[in-house]
Order: structure tokens, then C-alpha cells, then sequence
């Protein structure tokens, strides 16, 4: 399980999170588990920081939480998009694209 | 949106951090449960599966403290544990915290107080819109000094000028109402119509002079305070419309003026009429009586009207006889005329409570020094348990807000109680003082105050602290104590020459009262009674029934037991009363110039030299054959006769009282100088005649009473005496000599009661200071001490010792005061009499004083230095 380097860049859990959670609520294990099997392990997120961003990103009302049962009759709070969520996402992913690009040129001529 | 959202989670965390602990440890515990699910599905036996999922996320409440760290509740929830510590703290220090809360509500008490009664003089704009396009104009003297004007300015000035919008002129009255009950005179003005539209103030009730009411024959009509309305008509609406007898003639009231209208010009007025001047009567129309309030048209600055009104000035000379004795005229702002005469005094009182708020901020920081050096041993426990620098920085600036907040409320109790005494003390002459209050401003001024108070006494401990962190741990290092004491020492010197500075401030005005004390008016003032009576109402226009009744009056008052003689005057020395008139000279008849120059000017009877002492210089007093009809005589004061006739004899000259063309009187006496607007008064130029000889009735004349004892205890029997003569006529401003005298001084004794205050307060808290770095450097050396007792110093040695440190701290301070006020003193000049801002005997006496209280609180820590024991110090080392 331990990769080289699992930290994510500054900034980008949020919209991981985000991006995560546009596919439907999930609860917090669940998106750990999306985001890790999806970037295949290269990212791994630790429960405190994933915690403290739910807060954030509910604070700043870009998603909701609710107490729900789970398929094994347990509870556990769910996440789901809002509406600026999704906005956001939005945004975030354009704005990322456009720099990742710029970046990955950068990288290529200089190789 | 987000901002509600984050207070509203945050809010939720604060109310219940129980809940909120536990959503979050559930969550955290629900995600490891998974992970440990999930590695059960890998294969791993349930324990294994446990272990393995705590070691890949950490506990449930590693967790649950890394994200409840978020969220700015938390800073919040940082701050009341920061104060509920800095609470317990001082609770525990109770000695410390009442002093230096003591200290701190002292200066922003004072502070408060005297920001409170100066705001509204000296900074607030007057009350009025636009207040400051509001200005006054006075007719300027050769000597400097101003005049009032004359009706027939005023009138040149609303015909030629363009640079005022509108004006008006006022004119004090005392007008008497007469009813069914005792007469009652009220403090009023005449003025013209649009006295208030200048003001910029219209009535709550009913309507505003109009420009018809001001002519000569016109209808009479009144206009009301709103306090007057209320005290006499029980604020019924019904008053307008309704009539009022004044001086016994129907007034028509036609408004009331707004509750909250201040009428700065006269704060006293309950009533106004119009001027109703007619300039086709002549006589007064050139006397200048009346005061001139004027509104800046827009764009005029005040020098253009100044500049407009002197060019206008050779053409208005023109128009009118040449009795003015003006030389020009002198716009200044309404504000700037009311104020300048206190502005010295009250900036002398601002300055010296910022230095009594500087001596308590000196002394708090003193006392938190103090305490952060016992507190070495807490600091240096607390970094190693892990607190950072600026954690232990904001634990410190919070005691520090919590002392000055607290300080901050009881000084706004002590700033209340000194605002009280403050209108209760001030002078009559003090500009406004009826809005004296504290209000939302002043309290947020303390506010401020008090904050500023706590970062700056509160940063520099903590920075201390900061830096004691790393010597913190070795208790035995007394390199930084010795660092701290140089800072205090200084200080304390600071300190003590701040206190000198105020000590010789108070010094120097008590030795001008003592001087000012010392002057004698011109009369006897001991058992003197004097009380104004009018004569009101249309018969006593009438010279003969004017003074008939007062001749009355006199006779009834002569037959009072107790009374040794009585006199009439129409203006009473040191009274505030000034009725000057211009007097020409005689001397040569051909002579073209004639020499016109103002002196007061008197109607006496006969008896008023004997009763209050004036004395005759020369020539013969007034006597009763001196009466209408007879050949016009006049008295003059010796420094008249000395000025205007240059050493030639006085006596049998003839002068010209008032009008170029009126009669002229034959001086046949000469009587001594008195003071008749203040002690201080440099005019003493007066003229005497009997009323009789006077070209108009004196309605207002006041009665001198000379008594056996006690003279206030007559005042019952002369007034039952006086009303039994008339039961209309009021009688006012019934007051001793002596009382008039005190009053007189009351602008400095007012001043002096203050700064007296704050030096003696200031000397407290410089003595407290010195007592502190003492006994702090006693404690912090009793190992020392007790060293050199155990090696033979003896007592009286080290009583020395510890005295000289004191002694030392002090004389430094002194010189550096000593400096200081002879450089501060100066703002003095004004306020002092007969004495020099640098008075060898004043600064002398201070420093002695100084030096002996600040000996005194020497004395305990040395006396406790001296009677160490080294046995029980150097054992408990």
C-alpha cells in the first residue's frame, strides 16, 4: 500500500472531494476509497484530513451531510453535492485543466 | 450565504462541543471500522484487521483533535479560556489587581471627566447647523481690547455689506413679569428678527419673529424656551396667542423655542423680543450695547468679511456722530469669541490629566514588570510543557485587556462622579457648561483609552517574558532581575519628573491666588450686603417716580436693625456689571480734537463712598443738595483724573458724559481707584453722578448695605423692607461682597482646585512608584542584603544603602522635572499673578516636597532591608 509519495497538492482534496461526490452521496470511507482506487493508489487520504475538509467544504456550502443507514444496517453520515457545489466543481476542473495542460507543455519542451 | 453558514456551525460547536465532539468521533470511529471490514476481507484475522486499520488512520480521538481544530470558534474558544485563566490569575493576586485597576480607573477617570466637560467647548461645533459659518462681530479699540456695537453699525452693516447672509443684534433684558404672586424677573434678550434664522433654529411651536415685529411701533411679541414654557404654563400648546405681562406691558407670545435649543449667546435666556430699535430716536442708537451674531454668506471666508467690513469702516464714520469710540471692527467665529477666554485655562487642565493618565500607565506597567518577575518560575514551567512564545505573548496581552477593562469600568464610575464635581466647581464664565455630560462618544473615547492603555502596558511585559523564556529554568540567574530594575528605574525617574512638572504647575497657581488675594478691590468688602432691585413697568420710565421710589427704598433699608448705612449704585465692582460711556474732555474749549475715552460710569446715591469705603482723595463727595436741577457735578477716580488731566488739577474741570452735544459736569471730587470688571481689571477710569443728575432713570440699581456682623443674615428683613415699599418691583443677585470677590476668582480657583487634584495625585502615584521599585529591589536582593549583614554591615548601613538608591531615583526625576517645567510652565503665563512662570520659591518648595514624600516612601522597604536576618536568608537558599 505505501506509495512513494501519497501527499496530495495543496488545495487539490477539496476538489477530489468534490469530484468524488458528483457521482452521488457517499460517506467519508467511501470517498477515501474512490479517490484512492481511482488516482490507483497514488493518492492516499488520511481520515483527519478528509474530516477537517468535509467541515470546510460544508461550511462554505458547497455540500450537505445527513445521517443515513448503510447497506450493513449501520449509520453514517453521507455527503452529497449542492447546487454552488457543483458549480464549483465545475470552475475548479476547468481551472485545473487549463493549468495542468499549460504545465505538461512546460515539461515536454523542456524534455 | 457563507458567512451565516460558518457562524451558524460555528455557533453550533460553541453551544455544544459535546455533540459535535461526538459526530465527529463517530465518524472517525465508523471510517476505521471500515478500513478494519475492509482488511478483514483481505484476509486478516479481526485483531490483526484492528491493529492494522489503527495504525493506517490513528485513534478515533487523534482524529476527533485534528479537525475539531478548524473553525474560528475555536479561536474564540482560546480567548475565554485565555481570560478565564487571566481571571483566576489575578483573583489570585487581589492586591495587585485592585492596585493597578485603581491606578488605571484614576487616569481614565480623570481623563474621561475632563474630556467630557471639554469636548463640548472646545471641540464639538456649537449646536446649530453649519455652526461654523455662524460669527460675531465686535467693534475693535485702539488698546486692543473689543466693544460691543452700536444699533447704528448694525444698521450700516445690513445696508452695505454683502458678505453675511443674515444677522442679528442681541441685547441682554431682564424683564419682569408681573401676575398674582411674587414679581419674577427672567434672564432674556432683545434681538432682532432673525436672531434665529442666523442660528439656524426655528420655534417647535408656533412661529419666529417676523421682520415687521422688529419696527419700532409694532405690536409686542415674545418667543419662549421650551424650560419657561413648561416651568410657568404647564406646556400647554394653548400659550400661543396668549398675553404676559413684561415690565407692565402686554407681550403677545407667539412660539416656543425646541427642548433641545441651546442659546450659547446667553445660556440663561428663557425669553426673547424683538429690538424694536428706531433709528429716527437717536440717543441710544449710538451707544454701543448690543452684541452682533452674524451667518457667513457661502464661499465668504471669515477674513473677506473682516476685510469687506474695515474697507466699509471711514464710510460708515461718515454716517453717524463721532461719539465712537471704535476703531474698527473684528469678525471672529461665534465659537472662537465664547471659548477664547477659557481656551488657555482648560488646554493647562487637558494637559495636565494626560500627564496623570502617563504617571498611572507608568505605574500599571511598573506593576505588571513587577509581577512578571515573580512570575519567572510559571513561565519557564509552562515552555516546557510545550507552550510557544506567542501563546504565552496573548496569555499575558489578555491579563493585560482584563486589568484595563476592568479599569476601564471603574473609571467611567469615577469619570461620572468627576463630571459632577466638574460642573459643580465650574465657573460662571464657563462657556456651555449645561451640556457637560458624559456621553456615547466620551465613553467610547475611555474605551479606546483604556485599550490603548492595555497594549502598550501590556506588550512590553510580554515581550519581557518572551525574552526571560530561555534563562527562565535556571532560577538563580538574576541577570535579567537586574535588566528589569534599570527599566523600572527609569521609570520611576519618569515618573517623579512628570509628578514635579504638575506639582509646580499647582505651586505656581496657588501663589497667583495668594497674590490675587492680596489686592484690594478699592473697598471695604467685610460685611457688605448687596442685592439688585428693578423697577419694572411703563410709570417708572418717569425720572422723578423712578427715583422717588428708590429714595424710598433707601430710607425703609436705613431704618433695618443691623444697618449701619445704605446706598443705591447702578453697577457694582467685581459684579460682571460693565457700563462704560465714552467721556470728552473740556479742558480747552477751542481745541477742535476732543479727547473722548471710556470709563464706567455711575449713579450713586450720596452715602455709596460711606458705605463702602470708597475713599475721597481730594474735593468734596457727592451730597444731597447734588439733585435734578442743581449745577450737574461729578466724582471721578483718582486714575481718571491722573490720566486724562496730566498732572493738571482735576477738580473744577468740566466733562461730557456720553453724547458730544450733551451736558457737562463739573468735577468736584476725587475718590479712589476700585476694580469693577475683576481683580485683575487694568481700567479703573469711573465717573460718579447722583441718579438725579443722570440723563435717563436708572431701572436696575443695586443695593450696598454696610451691616453690623454678619451681613447675608439681612438680606430677609431688606427684602420684606423693599417689597413693602412696591410688592412689584424683583429683587435679584442678592449676594455679600465677599461672595462677588470669591466669584470673581472662580475661573482660577477652578482651574488651581484641578490641577492641585491632579498634582497631589500624581505626587501619590510617583511615590507609589518609588515604593514599588524599591521594595521590588529589596525582595529581589534580600540574599545580598543578608550576605552583607552576615559579613558585618550594620543596619543603619544598609538602611542607607536602599534610602540613597530611593533618594538618587528621585533627584534624577527632579532635575529632569525641573527642566521640563520651566519649558511647560510656560503655557502657564496666562493663568499666573504677580508671578513668574520659573519662581525660584515655587520650584524650591516642590522639590522639598518631592524629595520629603518620596523619603518617606523609601522608608518602609529600607527599614524592612535593614532588619533582615541573614541566618533565615542565607538558610532558606
Amino acid at each position: 500500500m505505501d506509495s512513494p509519495n501519497t501527499d496530495l497538492i495543496q488545495g487539490t482534496l477539496d476538489m477530489l472531494i468534490l469530484k468524488a461526490l458528483s457521482l452521488g452521496a457517499m460517506h467519508g470511507f467511501g470517498v477515501a476509497r474512490r479517490i484512492e482506487q481511482v488516482s490507483r493508489g497514488v493518492f492516499k487520504v488520511n481520515p483527519g484530513s478528509l474530516l477537517t475538509a468535509f467541515q470546510r467544504l460544508e461550511r462554505a456550502g458547497l455540500i450537505d451531510s445527513e445521517w443515513d443507514d448503510t447497506d450493513n444496517s449501520r449509520r453514517a453520515k453521507f455527503y452529497k453535492l449542492t447546487r454552488s457545489g457543483r458549480k464549483q466543481l465545475e470552475v475548479e476542473t476547468t481551472d485545473w485543466m487549463r493549468r495542468a495542460s499549460a504545465v505538461a507543455r512546460l515539461l515536454k519542451d523542456e524534455g | 450565504m457563507s458567512v451565516w453558514r460558518q457562524l451558524k456551525h460555528g455557533l453550533r460547536v460553541l453551544t455544544d462541543r459535546r455533540a459535535s465532539d461526538q459526530a465527529i468521533t463517530s465518524e472517525a470511529e465508523d471510517f476505521i471500522e471500515r478500513t478494519t471490514g475492509e482488511f478483514i476481507d483481505r484476509g486478516l484475522s479481526p485483531e490483526e484487521a484492528r491493529r492494522a486499520a489503527r495504525l493506517e488512520c490513528g485513534s478515533a480521538f487523534s482524529i476527533r483533535d485534528e479537525v475539531r481544530g478548524h473553525g474560528w470558534e475555536n479561536a474564540v474558544e482560546a480567548l475565554i479560556a485565555d481570560l478565564r485563566y487571566a481571571s483566576r490569575r489575578l483573583w489570585a493576586a487581589p492586591g495587585f489587581t485592585a492596585l493597578t485597576v485603581f491606578t488605571l480607573a484614576l487616569g481614565i477617570g480623570a481623563t474621561t471627566a475632563i474630556f467630557s466637560a471639554v469636548k463640548p467647548i472646545l471641540i464639538e461645533p456649537l449646536p446649530y447647523p453649519k455652526a461654523s459659518r455662524i460669527v460675531t462681530i465686535w467693534g475693535t479699540r485702539q488698546d486692543g481690547g473689543r466693544n460691543e456695537v452700536a444699533f447704528g453699525t448694525v444698521n450700516e452693516i445690513s445696508q452695505k455689506t454683502r458678505s453675511f447672509v443674515s444677522h442679528a443684534a442681541i441685547r441682554e433684558w431682564q424683564p419682569t413679569m408681573t401676575s398674582e404672586g411674587e414679581p419674577e424677573r427672567f434672564q432674556g434678550q432683545r434681538v432682532s428678527a432673525g436672531y434665529f434664522q442666523t442660528l439656524g433654529v426655528s420655534p417647535a411651536i408656533g412661529q419666529d419673529f417676523r421682520k415687521e415685529d422688529d419696527l419700532g411701533n409694532s405690536p409686542h411679541v415674545a418667543l419662549l424656551s421650551d424650560a419657561l414654557w413648561h416651568r410657568r404654563f404647564g406646556g400647554a400648546a394653548a400659550v400661543i396667542g396668549s398675553s404676559v405681562t413684561l415690565d407692565g406691558q402686554p407681550y403677545t407670545v407667539i412660539g416656543v423655542l425646541p427642548a433641545r435649543f441651546e442659546n450659547v449667546t446667553s445660556p440663561d435666556a428663557e425669553i426673547w423680543a424683538p429690538l424694536q430699535y428706531d433709528m429716527s430716536q437717536g440717543g441710544r442708537v449710538w451707544g454701543h450695547h448690543l452684541r452682533l451674531v452674524a451667518r457667513l454668506r457661502d464661499g465668504v471666508r471669515i477674513d473677506q468679511a473682516s476685510g469687506e467690513l474695515n474697507a466699509l469702516w471711514p464710510v460708515f464714520l461718515k454716517e453717524h456722530p463721532k461719539d465712537l469710540f471704535n476703531d474698527g471692527l473684528a469678525v471672529l467665529s461665534l465659537q472662537d469669541a465664547l471659548t477664547s477666554g477659557v481656551r488657555p485655562a482648560l488646554n493647562v487642565i487637558m494637559v495636565s490629566v494626560l500627564l496623570v493618565l502617563l504617571i498611572a500607565c507608568v505605574n500599571v506597567t511598573h506593576l505588571l514588570l513587577a509581577r512578571s518577575s515573580r512570575r519567572r518560575g510559571e513561565f519557564a514551567v509552562r515552555t516546557a510543557l510545550g507552550a510557544g512564545r506567542a501563546r504565552m505573548i496573548r496569555q499575558l496581552l489578555t491579563e493585560s485587556l482584563v486589568l484595563a477593562a476592568l479599569g476601564g469600568v471603574l473609571g467611567i464610575l469615577f469619570a461620572e462622579a468627576g463630571v459632577r464635581t466638574l460642573v459643580a466647581l465650574s465657573p460662571p464664565a464657563l462657556p456651555r457648561a449645561g451640556s457637560i455630560a458624559i456621553d456615547g462618544s466620551v465613553l467610547a473615547f475611555s474605551v479606546v483609552v483604556t485599550m490603548l492603555v492595555g497594549f502598550a502596558f501590556g506588550l512590553f511585559p510580554a515581550f519581557q517574558a518572551g525574552r526571560q523564556l530561555q534563562a527562565g529554568l535556571t532560577q538563580h540567574s538574576r541577570s535579567v532581575a537586574g535588566d528589569h530594575r534599570r527599566i523600572r528605574s527609569a521609570l520611576v525617574v519618569a515618573e517623579v519628573s512628570f509628578a514635579f512638572v504638575l506639582l509646580v504647575s499647582a505651586g505656581l497657581l496657588l501663589r497667583s491666588m495668594e497674590r490675587l488675594i492680596e489686592i484690594s478691590p478699592g473697598l471695604h468688602t467685610a460685611n457688605l450686603l448687596t442685592m439688585q432691585v428693578q423697577t419694572s413697568g411703563q410709570r417708572f420710565r418717569d425720572a422723578t417716580v423712578n427715583n422717588a421710589f428708590f429714595d424710598h427704598v433707601l430710607e425703609a433699608a436705613r431704618q433695618v436693625p443691623g444697618v449701619i448705612s445704605a446706598a443705591f449704585t447702578s453697577q457694582l465692582p467685581v459684579s460682571g456689571d460693565s457700563d462704560a460711556y465714552g467721556v470728552s474732555l473740556e479742558s480747552n474749549p477751542d481745541q477742535k480734537d476732543v479727547e473722548i475715552r471710556p470709563a464706567f460710569r455711575y449713579a450713586v446715591s450720596p452715602s455709596y463712598f460711606q458705605t463702602t469705603g470708597i475713599p475721597l482723595l481730594r474735593g468734596r463727595m457727592l451730597d444731597e443738595k447734588d439733585r435734578a436741577g442743581g449745577p450737574l457735578v461729578a466724582v471721578v477716580s483718582d486714575s481718571l483724573a491722573r490720566h486724562r488731566f496730566r498732572g493738571a488739577e482735576a477738580i473744577g474741570k468740566r466733562v461730557r458724559i456720553g453724547p458730544i452735544n450733551g451736558p457737562q459736569y463739573t468735577i468736584v471730587g476725587i475718590v479712589g481707584d476700585i476694580k469693577q470688571l475683576s481683580l485683575l481689571d487694568a481700567e479703573p477710569d469711573a465717573i460718579y453722578t447722583t441718579p438725579t443728575q443722570w440723563r435717563f432713570p436708572d431701572n436696575v440699581m443695586t443695593l450696598v448695605v454696610s451691616a453690623q456682623g454678619d451681613a447675608a443674615r439681612l438680606s430677609p428683613a431688606l427684602r420684606r423692607t423693599i417689597w413693602s415699599v412696591d410688592k412689584d418691583q424683583p429683587i435679584v443677585r442678592v449676594a455679600t461682597m465677599d461672595q462677588l470677590l470669591a466669584r470673581s476668582m472662580a475661573e482660577r480657583r477652578f482651574v488651581m482646585i484641578l490641577v492641585t487634584a491632579f498634582a497631589t495625585v500624581a505626587l501619590l502615584l510617583a511615590a507609589a512608584g518609588v515604593y514599588g521599585v524599591l521594595s521590588g529591589g529589596v525582595a529581589e536582593r534580600i540574599r545580598e542584603i543578608g550576605v552583607r549583614s552576615a559579613l558585618g554591615a550594620t543596619s543603619g548601613s544598609i538602611l542607607g544603602l536602599v534610602l540613597w538608591k530611593g533618594v538618587t531615583l528621585t533627584l534624577l526625576g527632579t532635575v529632569i522635572g525641573i527642566i521640563a517645567a520651566a519649558a511647560g510652565t510656560r503655557a502657564l503665563t496666562t493663568l499666573l499673578f504677580g508671578v513668574s512662570h520659573l519662581d525660584l520659591v515655587t520650584y524650591a518648595g516642590m522639590c522639598l516636597l518631592l524629595l520629603a514624600v518620596s523619603a518617606a516612601a523609601c522608608w518602609v522597604p529600607a527599614w524592612r532591608a535593614s532588619r533582615v536576618d541573614p541566618v533565615i536568608t542565607l538558610r532558606s537558599e
